[in-house]
């Protein structure tokens, strides 16, 4: 398959990805929004990978989702810290912070 | 450039499982239902794992599977146990304005996208033109050599990035100890 098909999906993902963070107001539905993204990510890293025949794309998407997983533990603890205080996770009426 | 393509195994594949994967990320956009969007994800998961097969990476492959779909999505899905959220409200879906603003950003987003790696239509000049003139060949399947396998991932990590793998190592134990401590209930003493 031509590379050009491979970054255009990711370019997609990536789209639907800031789609869901953009549209969406449940706090969790956005995190995983996150998470498409940085999935579309890892697929241009690792078509690149295999296009220009190197490891380093593969290894660079190996510490991505390392990265992933620890910002995915402490992003939903957070949540269920804001959510024991405020009792919801509608990032609309999360605003005490705002003037 | 579609049609004349050879309708080998790898091309079904690849548009198998771009449908799949584009579907299931457009749903779990859509869907009202956090644990339905949690399912959408881990099936985009699986396409993209699918992917990586496919482009000679089936150590990335595994290790997506395992760690994404089996402990990322697994935690997403006992939050909104523990939480027990209820479906979004039918009624508050948002102001129209600030709905259709997020998607004309999406929109040009996505355009400014396709003209950087296609190529505009004024110039030609994109990632999808300058690739051959690199000197490389524009994405053939000939791999001779070349696998993502775990012995060669190994070798890497352990020698080149070492540094990084042993920092990689020390974020994970950060993220652990925050995360008990954010989630921790205060003592009452």
């Amino acid at each position: 398959m031509p590379l050009v098909y491979y970054l255009l999906l990711s370019a997609l993902l990536f789209g639907i990805g800031v789609a869901g963070v953009l549209l969406r107001r449940n706090a969790i539905v956005i995190f995983m929004s996150v998470e498409l993204m940085l999935n579309a990510v890892n697929l241009t890293f690792v078509a690149f990978a295999s296009h220009f025949k190197n490891l380093e794309g593969q290894i660079f998407v190996f510490f991505v989702m390392v990265v992933a997983a620890a910002e995915v533990a402490v992003g939903l603890a957070l949540i269920v810290a804001i959510f024991r205080v405020k009792q919801t996770v509608f990032v609309d009426e999360i605003n005490l912070m705002k003037w | 450039m579609i049609l004349d393509m050879a309708i080998n195994l790898q091309t079904v594949l690849f548009f198998l499982f771009s449908v799949i994967a584009l579907g299931a990320a457009i749903m779990m956009v859509l869907h009202r239902n956090p644990v339905y969007s949690a399912i959408f994800l881990i099936v985009t998961l699986f396409a993209l794992a699918g992917f990586y097969v496919l482009l000679n990476a089936p150590f990335v492959a595994s290790v997506h599977v395992i760690v994404y779909a089996g402990a990322i999505m697994v935690l997403f899905l006992f939050v909104i146990m523990l939480l027990n959220l209820k479906q979004d409200p039918s009624r508050k879906r948002g102001k129209v304005a600030r709905r259709a603003f997020a998607s004309l950003l999406v929109v040009v987003l996505m355009a400014e996208m396709g003209v950087l790696i296609g190529g505009s239509l004024l110039t030609g000049n994109g990632v999808a033109a300058t690739l051959p003139a690199i000197g490389l060949a524009n994405g053939a399947a000939d791999s001779t050599g070349f696998a993502g396998d775990t012995a060669a991932i190994g070798k890497q990590l352990f020698t080149t990035y070492i540094l990084p793998f042993e920092i990689a190592s020390v974020l994970l134990l950060i993220g652990i100890v925050g995360a008990v401590i954010l989630a921790k209930r205060k003592l009452t003493s």
